[in-house]
């Protein structure tokens, strides 16, 4: 029924057409203005399941420093938003209190609505863009490449704390009154974030379908299942991996500019390590190869999260930890591969051949 | 298995496919001159001279450790390499691998390397999409390419075309990936032991395949199965030790006294026959 829906030709719209449904007008019913706040966020971290969901679970790049792009994206907009309450040649209350009470140069772009929606996406495309033709073009693949991405993950949240009289350091930046001139306290503009952040998902769900059933998506497969045999075939890899993890990158980066207005806080503390891999448990559980598994993984992963973190405030690591280790071990392929073991025709081996004798001349 | 189904190769599309030949590529010839590939202090391959021409199909043989598949990688780019290897007036040594292969050169792996969790029809469509624009990558795939349809006949897969790839038997990959050498529009197809594992039967349908490939294709083999070597080689060259030992018809270098000694007067290599 799932894969039916995930891959046949109307199945996709009629599913879109569901997730619509239940965004736009059972949830602001269904739940209060709170609880939809957290669905809010929990979207935004969706939307970088997204994004991992094509790059590891398709193109085999195990990302595990989202947290970099995400917080690239939050930044951007926090400083704009910041810049905005201030008022035009205003100064952010923080630069007062801490800095030198000027505002730096290169926050002064963020001052443009415009700039800062460009800049949300081009900062994060840029750096992944230069970051992974370096990596990729270098070979660089596997356990290296998941290392090297949490190192610049945690290299940024560092660089943040250390930054204090600009950043905010470990307070990170926060306060935020109104978000392109709508007031924040506001619930309906609230609400507005909600459905702004559930549209954009949703497009970005459309974006990896597409890419999954296109030329490009099987290319992608065959790159994360053997690279070598691809590069004697004419293309080169590390542009296809480029490209998958640029496109990663965007996503989380977008994800993390929505998280801002919603939450109201960005600091190092939602970018670092410990962020960056939860990015990744949802994609893991929900199944990272999959279309949906990713999305609804996250968003159950979130969701538990907040619950069991109401009832038992210490034990949600513990239980995180558990469910990792038992989707690693049971289940590789996420819960999606129970769908799809259900479905799956029985294979027949193949006869080896045994190899000939005969080496005589 | 393939004769299970009654696949078999089908040398009628084979001509329909090596038909599409592009002026660009006629009368070529592989030429290597003095190549050497050293690995730290050890020299895998030393001063080799070859010349391949197109209709002629070359067999490459020797001991194991004589260096065959490491010249094969040299040409194709996967080992770094000095001297010299020309296909087409082009210089192959010094570029990367997949500018090596968008100047004709196409190769197999000792083992079968195909893509396992796509389908027969995507292995063939990927291979023959290397000069694909941005746009027709991000399109879902429509129809098949002509010349993806022709490899599917040839190769005998058409009606596994939705088959994945991992689940074919043995032969069956093989002959895939013979497949997408040529919609790949490789002119240089280097084989690296394409009947290993086949049956009798398979084996004389891919020298019968390679055998018109290579009338219009220049194509090297390396194998070691003798009995296939005989029957379908139109000249050989023997390896030993990284140096070229021996080159001719089978029938010259059967009676070359130092291939003997290589193949007969080493007790290691009769420990294995």
């Amino acid at each position: 029924m799932i894969r039916t829906l995930t891959t046949g030709r109307t199945g996709p719209l009629i599913l879109l057409a569901i997730a619509a449904i239940l965004l736009f007008a059972v949830a602001p019913i269904a739940l209060s203005p709170f609880r939809l706040s957290l669905l809010a966020r929990f979207l935004c971290v969706a939307m970088v399941a997204v994004g991992i969901g094509l790059a590891w679970g398709r193109g085999g790049l195990l990302t595990l420093g989202q947290g970099l792009y995400f917080g690239l994206g939050a930044y951007v907009m926090a400083m704009h938003l910041k810049l905005a309450d201030a008022g035009p040649g205003g100064v952010p209350d923080f630069m007062t209190l801490y800095g030198t009470g000027e505002v730096p140069w290169w926050w002064e772009p963020m001052r443009s609505p415009v700039v800062t929606l460009v800049l949300i996406v081009l900062v994060p495309a840029t750096l992944a863009a230069a970051l992974g033709w370096a990596i990729f073009t270098r070979r660089v693949r596997g356990a290296y490449f998941a290392i090297l991405s949490q190192a610049l993950a945690a290299a940024f949240a560092i660089l943040l704390i250390g930054q204090q009289q600009t950043t905010g350091g470990t307070n990170g930046l926060n306060g935020f009154r109104a978000f392109f001139g709508y007031d924040l306290t506001d619930p309906v503009n609230q609400r507005m974030l909600f459905f702004i952040a559930a549209g954009v998902l949703l497009v970005m769900v459309v974006i990896a379908r597409q890419l999954m059933v296109s030329r490009f998506g099987e290319l992608l497969v065959a790159v994360r299942d053997a690279e070598d045999r691809v590069r004697f075939l004419g293309y080169d890899p590390a542009a296809v991996k480029t490209i998958v993890y640029v496109l990663a990158a965007v996503m989380a980066a977008v994800g993390g500019a929505l998280f801002v207005p919603i939450v109201g806080i960005i600091s190092p503390t939602d970018i670092g390590v410990v962020p960056s891999i939860g990015f990744l448990i949802g994609v893991a559980i929900g199944g990272r190869a999959t279309l949906l598994g990713p999305v609804l993984g996250s968003i159950a992963v979130s969701w538990a999260e907040t619950s069991v973190a109401e009832q038992f405030p210490s034990a949600w690591t513990y239980f995180q930890g558990a469910l990792f280790l038992g989707v690693i071990a049971f289940l590789p392929g996420g819960l999606a591969s129970i769908v799809r073991r259900r479905r799956a025709a029985p294979v027949t081996e193949p006869e080896p051949d045994p190899r000939p004798e005969g080496r005589t001349l | 298995m393939s004769d299970a189904t009654g696949e078999e190769i089908d040398l009628a599309s084979a001509e329909a496919l090596l038909g599409t030949d592009t002026d660009r590529f006629r009368h070529d010839y592989l030429e290597i001159r003095g190549l050497r590939v050293a690995f730290g202090g050890f020299v895998a391959v030393r001063d080799v001279d070859l010349t391949v021409t197109q209709g002629d199909l070359h067999f490459l043989i020797g001991p194991n450790g004589a260096g065959k598949t490491t010249l094969i990688d040299a040409v194709t780019g996967l080992v770094s390499a000095t001297g010299s290897a020309r296909f087409g007036g082009t210089e192959l040594l010094g570029r990367g691998t997949h500018r090596i292969a968008r100047e004709g050169v196409g190769r197999t792996f000792q083992t079968a390397s195909v893509f396992e969790e796509l389908t027969v029809l995507q292995n063939l469509d990927i291979a023959a999409g290397a000069r694909r624009g941005p746009m027709a990558l991000l399109r879902r795939r429509r129809d098949t390419p002509e010349a993806v349809e022709q490899a599917l006949e040839m190769t005998g897969l058409a009606s596994h075309r939705h088959t994945a790839a991992g689940v074919l038997a043995h032969g069956q990959k093989q002959w895939l990936e013979i497949g997408m050498l040529l919609v790949q529009d490789a002119h240089l197809l280097l084989l690296d032991e394409p009947v290993a594992g086949m049956t009798h039967a398979e084996r004389e349908e891919t020298g019968e395949l390679l055998r018109r490939i290579g009338s219009q294709r220049v194509v090297v083999v390396v194998e070691h199965d003798m009995e296939f070597l005989r029957s379908f080689a139109d000249s050989v060259t023997v390896m030993h030790q990284g140096q070229v030992l021996a080159e001719g018809t089978v029938a010259e270098v059967q009676q070359d006294p130092a291939v003997v000694e290589v193949y007969l007067g080493d007790p290691a290599a009769e420990g294995k026959q």
